[in-house]
C-alpha cells in the first residue's frame, strides 16, 4: 500500500500527514488529526454527516480520498467558531432548536454554510433543496430551515436579529 | 437574567429554554462512541454470512493471519470453548454470539477479526474463508408454519419443536364471538389484512462501543451506543461472569436511538471478548449496511382485524390476529410479561366493550429484533389498525371519518376508563382534540373542496388519526426487562453555594433531558436551570434506571427527579424553619424561598438554605442537602391526540404529495414546549417514513433490499412538510408534575393519517385499503388499475 505525505490547510491551520492512498478524507480528519466533530452515517454518500468545505465547496468527505485533498484548504465544524464568536449558523442552530442528538449537525450546518455562500437568500425551497444530502432522523427538518434561515438573515443584515432568548449554556 | 418582585425568574415548566447541550453539539465536540480513541486501542470488523440459510463447514483464519496488522481473530468455536457462543435475549431465547455451525440469516456474524487499524480489521475480515453448505430458505412467515417448513432453530428443538415461538392470546373470546355473531344479523362487520412491514430506525449514528479492561483493576469498561446502560451492566455481568461493580458501562453521546440501540449485540460482546484476550482497548463500529442487515428491525406484524358494529355504527367488538414475524432469534425487546409488548392496547380511543386478541410469533431466516421503533412496544401496530379499520368503518356505514370517531370516543367523563383488554386509562378528552384539529385546519372546507375537485377528476384526500398510545413502563410488579422492574431513579446534589447537580437513570439520545430535567428541578427548588447540571449514562455514577425507550424517560424518570427534588424541599423546609426560628407549619413557599406568613420579608432562600445545610445544621438533621429517588409509576401514561393530513395524487405518477398535516397532540403538562415541538416534528418524520417510503424487503433467497441508504430511504428536507402542531393539555392524574411523554406519540399517530389520507383520495372507486409504504408504484398500478392513470 502506497504511502503519500500530504498537506492540507485546515480551518486556517496547516496540518502534514502520511497516508495510505486508500484513506478517506474523514477517517484522516476524525482518526489522524482527532478532528471529530465530521462524523460518519453512512457507506454510500447518502447521510451528510461528514460534510465539509473544499475549497468553498460541501463535500463529503467520506467521497474524497485524503491525497485528493493534498494542497487544499478545508472547513470544517471545529473552524466555524471565531474568536469565541459563535457563527451565525451555529447562533440560529441554537436559537431555533435546529439539533436534537446533534449527530447530523455538522454536515448540516457545513451544507447551509455552502449554501449561503451561493445564495445569500434562499427561499425556504431552495433551503430544503440545499440540505436535501443530508439526512436528520430526530428534528424533521422544519427547525433547522428556520435556522438557515436565521443565519442567512445575520449575515446579510447582522444588527437586525434579535439574540435569542433564554439561556442554555451560551 | 430577570427578576421580578417575586424573586428570579425561574424557566420551569412550561418555558420554551434553550437547550443546555446544544453548545458542544453546535461546536463539534460531542463525544460520540466513534470519537473515543484510546491509547493501544484495537478495531474490529467482522465477518458475516453471504447466505440466509446455511451449515457452516469450516472457517479457515490462516490467510486473516497473515495480514500486516491484525492481532487476533475469534470465531464461533472459540467462543463455545469458553461458554460464550449463546447469549440470552430480552425475550427469553438464546442468540449466537458467533455462529458456530450454521447462520441463520444474511449478514449474521461469523468471526471478529482485531487489527492495528480499521483498514486492516477489514482486509483481515476480507482474508477470512468460509466454507458454507446453503440450506432451504425460509422467508414469509405463513410457510414458517407450514408442516414440511424446515426447522431453523434445531438449537432448541426439545422445548420449541416448530419455528412457532409462542401463541400468546388475550381478552374475552366468548363475549367477542357473540358480539360478531350478533353484528352479523343485526348489525354490520367490517374486516381487512393489513401488513406492517418491517422497517429499521437507522438512527445516523449507527451501533458501536469501544471496551477496555484494566487487568490490574480488573475492571472492564465498555463506552456503548445504549439506551439502557445499566440494565446492559447487569446483563454483562451475568454473561460474562464479571463482578458487576468491576463492570462500567458509559453511554456517551448517543446518535439518535428510536430503539435500535435498548438490545445487546454481539459485536458488542465480541468487543469484550476481544479486549479480554489481547489486553487492548477494542473499538468495534457497525457500518451502515451492518445497522440496517444486522441490529433490531421493528414492526413486521402480519395483521387481520375485524370490527362488529350496529347499523349506525357505533362499535361493539374488535377482534384481531396476527402472524408476528421475529426473525431467526426472539431478540423482541419486550416487557418479559408481554410477547406482544403492549399490542392490546388496539381498542385505542374507542369504547369497544369486547375484544379479542391473538398472536402468533414465528421464526424466519431474516435478522433478530423486533424492537419498537420509535414507539412503546407495538403500539405503532395496534394504532395503526385501529385507525385504519375505523376508515373501514365508516365507508361501510356511509359517514364520514371524523364523525365516526367523534360518535364512538371513549367519552372524557369515562375516565379513568378500563378498556376491554384490561388497560386503565389514565385521562383523555379525544373529542376536545379531535374538534381543535378539525378547526384547525378548516375541515368542512377541505371536504367541500375535495368534491369540487373529485368532480374535476382530481384527487385529493383527507386523512384522520385520533390515537391513544400507552407509555411510561412500568410499574414494576407488571413490567420488567429480563426481570429487571422498569422503575426509575434520579440523584439529587445541591452544593453548599446553592447549585445541583443530578444524576439520572433514564439515558438520552437527543431529547434534551440535560435541560428539561433540569427544569424539573429549577421548577420545583425555584432555581435557574442554569444552576443546575444534569447528568445521565455512566453506570458509576448516575442511579440505576432502566433507561430511555418507549416514551418513558419523563413519565417515569420525570416523576423521579419531580419527588427527588421535592424530597430537597421538605428538607430545605425544615433547616429554614430552624434558621428562622419558627415551626415548620408558619413557613410559607413561594419558588427558591420560604418566608414566615404574615412577614414575606423574613425568609430563606434556598441558596442560603443550601449553605446552612453544610455550615450551620439543625443539630437533629443530617448535614448536607441531597435526596434520591426510586419511582415505581402507578400506571402507565395514556398520551392521545388528533392527526389530519391532506395529500393531493398525481394521476400521472402516483405520486402522494402531503399538502398539509396538523398534528394535535396531548401529552398532559408540558416541561419545556419547545423541546416537545421539535420531538413531534421529528416523530412525524418517522411516521412519515414507513408510511411512504421505508421497507426492508428481502428476497426469496433472504437477501436483505434495503441494505443501504440508497435503497432503505429516509425521508430528507425534500420530503418532509413544513409540519403544523397544536396543543391540548390533559394532566396525568397519577404523575408528580402531570406529564405524560411525547416523544412517540407522532411516530405513532401519523402513518396511519396518511394512509387513510391516500385511502380517501381513493374510495370513491371502490379503494379501502393500500399497505404502507405507499409506493407511487402501487399508487399508479391503483389508478391503472382503476382507469384514472393519465399516463
Ligand atoms: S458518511 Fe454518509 S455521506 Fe459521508
Ligand atoms: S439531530 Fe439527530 S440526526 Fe439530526
Amino acid at each position: 500500500m502506497s504511502i503519500h505525505h500530504i498537506r492540507v490547510t485546515i480551518n486556517g491551520k496547516l496540518y502534514e500527514g502520511d497516508v495510505e492512498a486508500r484513506t478517506l478524507l474523514v477517517h484522516w480528519l476524525r482518526d489522524g488529526l482527532r478532528l471529530t466533530g465530521t462524523h460518519i452515517g453512512c457507506d454510500t454518500s447518502s447521510c451528510g454527516a461528514c460534510t465539509i468545505l473544499v475549497d468553498g465547496k460541501a463535500v463529503k468527505s467520506c467521497t474524497m480520498l485524503a491525497v485528493q485533498a493534498d494542497g487544499r484548504e478545508l472547513l470544517t465544524v471545529e473552524g466555524l467558531e471565531q474568536n469565541g464568536k459563535l457563527h451565525p449558523l451555529q447562533e440560529g442552530f441554537h436559537v431555533e432548536h435546529a439539533l436534537q442528538c446533534g449527530y447530523c449537525t455538522p454536515g448540516m450546518m457545513m451544507a447551509a454554510l455552502a449554501l449561503l455562500k451561493r445564495n445569500p437568500d434562499p427561499s425556504e425551497q431552495e433551503i430544503r433543496e440545499g440540505i436535501s444530502g443530508n439526512l436528520c432522523r430526530c428534528t424533521g427538518y422544519v427547525n433547522i430551515v428556520k435556522a438557515i434561515q436565521y443565519a442567512a438573515q445575520k449575515l446579510r443584515e447582522p444588527e437586525q436579529v434579535p439574540a435569542g432568548s433564554g439561556g442554555g449554556g451560551e | 437574567m430577570t427578576t421580578t418582585s417575586a424573586g428570579p425568574h425561574v424557566h420551569g415548566l412550561g418555558e420554551p429554554y434553550k437547550r443546555k447541550e446544544d453548545a458542544r453539539f453546535i461546536r463539534g465536540k460531542g463525544n460520540y462512541v466513534d470519537d473515543i480513541q484510546l491509547p493501544g486501542m484495537l478495531y474490529a470488523d467482522i465477518v458475516r454470512s453471504p447466505y440466509a440459510h446455511a451449515l457452516i463447514k469450516g472457517i479457515d483464519i490462516s490467510k486473516a493471519l497473515q495480514v500486516p496488522g491484525v492481532v487476533a481473530i475469534i470465531t464461533g468455536k472459540d467462543l463455545e470453548a469458553a461458554g460464550l457462543a449463546w447469549m440470552p435475549t430480552l425475550s427469553g431465547d438464546t442468540e449466537a454470539v458467533l455462529a458456530v455451525d450454521r447462520v441463520l440469516y444474511q449478514m449474521q456474524e461469523v468471526a471478529f477479526v482485531v487489527a492495528e487499524s480499521r483498514y486492516a480489521a477489514a482486509d483481515g475480515a476480507a482474508a477470512v474463508e468460509v466454507d458454507y453448505e446453503p440450506l432451504p430458505v425460509v422467508v414469509d412467515p405463513r410457510k414458517a408454519l407450514a408442516p414440511d417448513a424446515p426447522l431453523l432453530r434445531p438449537d432448541k428443538k426439545d422445548r420449541q419443536p416448530t419455528n412457532q415461538i409462542y401463541h400468546w392470546e388475550t381478552g374475552d373470546r366468548a363475549a367477542t364471538d357473540a358480539a360478531f355473531a350478533e353484528a352479523e344479523q343485526n348489525g354490520v362487520v367490517v374486516r381487512q389484512d393489513m401488513y406492517v412491514p418491517r422497517i429499521h430506525p437507522a438512527p445516523i449514528e449507527t451501533c458501536g462501543c469501544v471496551a477496555d479492561y484494566n487487568a490490574a483493576t480488573g475492571k472492564l469498561t465498555v463506552w456503548m451506543t445504549s439506551q439502557a446502560p445499566h440494565a446492559h451492566r447487569t446483563l454483562f455481568a451475568i454473561v460474562s461472569g464479571l463482578p458487576e461493580h468491576r463492570i462500567r458501562v458509559i453511554s456517551p453521546d448517543v446518535g439518535g436511538g428510536f430503539g435500535n440501540k435498548v438490545p445487546i449485540y454481539p459485536g458488542y460482546v465480541c468487543a469484550v471478548v476481544a479486549a479480554l484476550k489481547t489486553g487492548r482497548p477494542v473499538k468495534w463500529i457497525e457500518d451502515r449496511t451492518e445497522n440496517l442487515t444486522s441490529t433490531g428491525f421493528a414492526r413486521d406484524y402480519h395483521i387481520h382485524a375485524e370490527i362488529a358494529a350496529d347499523k349506525e355504527g357505533t362499535v361493539k367488538a374488535l377482534r384481531v390476529y396476527t402472524l408476528a414475524d421475529h426473525g431467526a432469534f426472539d431478540a423482541a425487546a419486550q416487557p418479559t410479561k408481554f410477547p406482544a409488548g403492549l399490542f392490546h392496547i388496539c381498542t385505542g380511543s374507542y369504547d369497544f366493550k369486547h375484544a379479542h386478541v391473538a398472536v402468533d410469533a414465528v421464526h424466519t431466516n431474516k435478522a433478530p429484533g423486533g424492537i419498537a421503533y420509535r414507539c412503546s412496544f407495538r403500539v405503532t401496530e395496534a394504532s395503526y389498525l385501529i385507525e385504519r379499520m375505523m376508515d373501514t368503518l365508516a365507508r361501510e356505514v356511509g359517514k364520514d371519518p371524523a364523525e365516526i370517531r367523534l360518535q364512538n370516543f371513549i367519552k372524557p367523563e369515562a375516565f379513568p376508563y378500563r378498556s376491554a383488554l384490561g388497560w386503565t386509562y389514565d385521562s383523555g378528552n379525544y373529542e376536545r382534540a379531535l374538534r381543535l384539529a378539525m378547526e384547525k385546519i378548516g375541515y368542512e372546507e377541505l371536504r367541500r373542496e375535495q368534491a369540487e375537485k373529485r368532480a374535476r377528476g382530481e384527487l385529493m384526500g383527507i386523512g384522520i388519526s385520533s390515537f391513544t398510545e400507552i407509555v411510561g413502563a412500568g410499574p414494576g410488579k407488571h413490567f420488567d426487562i429480563a426481570g429487571i422492574q422498569m422503575f426509575d431513579s434520579c440523584e439529587i446534589r445541591v452544593h453548599p453555594t446553592g447549585k445541583v447537580l443530578a444524576r439520572i437513570g433514564v439515558q438520552t439520545q437527543g431529547q434534551g433531558h440535560e435541560t428539561t430535567f433540569a427544569q424539573i428541578i429549577a421548577a420545583e427548588l425555584g432555581i435557574s436551570p442554569d444552576d443546575v447540571d444534569v447528568e445521565h449514562g455512566d453506570t458509576d455514577t448516575a442511579p440505576y434506571g432502566l433507561g430511555t425507550y418507549a416514551s418513558r424517560s419523563t413519565p417515569v424518570g420525570g416523576a423521579a427527579t419531580a419527588v427527588a427534588a421535592r424530597k430537597i424541599r421538605d428538607k430545605a423546609r425544615k433547616i429554614a424553619a430552624y434558621l428562622l426560628e419558627v415551626g415548620e407549619e408558619d413557613l410559607e413557599w413561594e419558588p427558591g424561598r420560604f418566608y414566615v406568613r404574615g412577614s414575606p420579608s423574613k425568609g430563606k432562600t434556598i441558596q442560603e438554605i443550601a449553605f446552612a445545610a453544610y455550615t450551620n445544621c439543625p443539630p437533629y438533621l443530617e448535614p448536607g442537602l441531597e435526596a434520591v429517588n426510586y419511582y415505581d409509576p402507578p400506571n402507565l401514561t395514556y398520551p392521545f391526540g388528533s392527526y389530519i393530513c391532506v395529500v393531493d395524487i398525481d394521476r400521472g405518477t402516483g405520486e402522494v404529495h402531503i399538502r398539509r398535516f396538523l398534528a394535535v397532540d396531548d401529552c398532559g403538562t408540558v416541561i419545556n414546549p419547545m423541546i416537545v415541538e421539535g420531538q413531534i416534528h421529528g416523530g412525524l418524520t418517522q411516521g412519515l417514513a414507513p408510511a411512504l417510503y421505508e421497507q426492508l424487503a428481502y428476497d426469496e433467497d433472504g437477501n436483505v433490499l434495503g441494505s443501504n441508504f440508497q435503497d432503505y430511504l429516509i425521508p430528507t428536507a425534500m420530503e418532509t412538510p413544513r409540519w403544523e402542531t397544536a396543543r391540548t393539555v390533559t394532566p396525568s392524574p397519577h404523575h408528580p408534575i402531570g406529564a405524560k411523554g411525547v416523544g412517540e406519540s407522532p411516530t405513532v399517530g401519523a402513518p396511519q393519517a396518511i394512509a387513510n389520507a391516500v385511502v380517501d383520495a381513493l374510495a370513491h372507486v371502490g379503494v379501502r385499503h393500500i399497505d404502507i409504504p405507499i409506493t407511487p408504484w402501487k399508487v399508479w398500478a391503483i389508478l391503472k388499475e382503476k382507469g384514472l392513470a393519465t399516463a
